[in-house]
């Protein structure tokens, strides 16, 4: 049963990745990634994430339930932010604990593409210049990763 | 039905929900859609371009050929960037 959250505060991903391993014998591998904010060059002052209450968990937890049946993990967290967002602060973490690296590698890059474009959390840009930006577009190429992994497009 | 609008389909809107009284000829969520964006200026800004607007019914994603039938809630938003 895979933990997922979705909250407006940091998180403190080195204890979420020890914590899937943590009193077991039975995990060999934990994969972690975590998304950051970057300033873009530094033309981006923050990022503003909006969220859809509800949905985003749901959808969060349904790309687990995924995974989950596509591979034999021994555990998975996902922790979305939404608010605003500084360059250098995190923004997500998915980590997946398996028996071996190889589903733990593949299951965390098949959570991310799926998050990307399938979790409701829309990016607008808060410039360095005091404006408030655009919002971000999605990309052709998220798509694109997703549909790697065989998923119907959304 | 309640209607929810985010990013900058709610910006285009100029309200982020609604609850409106749907006529039955409104079948599906590309009916829906049609409909909507002949209620006002800012409807129709948001709608222009309907293949770029996502919807979900009660937290689900569906595609324009949904029914809308016994849905409590739908959401309207641009394609979705986290991660």
């Amino acid at each position: 049963m895979a933990t997922v959250r979705v909250q407006s505060e940091d998180f403190d991903a080195g204890r979420e990745a020890a914590a899937l391993a943590a009193g077991r014998r039975d995990v060999g591998a934990v994969v972690s990634f975590v998304g950051y904010c970057r300033d873009e060059g530094g033309t981006l002052a923050a990022l503003e994430l909006e969220h859809y209450p509800g949905m985003a968990e749901a959808e969060m937890a349904s790309v687990a339930a995924e995974a989950e049946a596509r591979w034999p993990l021994l555990g998975v967290t996902a922790i979305h932010r939404y608010g605003r967002i500084a360059p250098g602060e995190q923004i997500v973490l998915v980590a997946v604990a398996a028996s071996h690296r190889g589903e733990a590698f593949a299951a965390a890059e098949m959570l991310m593409d799926y998050l990307k474009t399938r979790a409701p959390f829309w990016k607008r840009a808060h410039l360095a210049d005091g404006t408030v930006g655009q919002w971000v577009e999605a990309k052709a190429s998220d798509d694109a990763s997703a549909a790697r992994w065989g998923a119907a497009r959304r | 039905m309640k209607l929810i609008y985010f990013a900058w389909v709610r910006e285009r809107v100029g309200k982020r929900e609604e609850e409106l009284d749907i006529p039955p000829e409104v079948a599906t969520v590309a009916d829906l859609v049609a409909w909507l964006s002949g209620r006002g200026e800012g409807y129709a800004y948001a709608f222009e371009k309907p293949a770029t607007v996502r919807a979900a019914l009660d937290k689900t994603h569906v595609r324009p050929s949904a029914p809308i039938a016994g849905a409590k809630e739908i959401a309207f938003f641009p394609p979705m960037t986290g991660g």
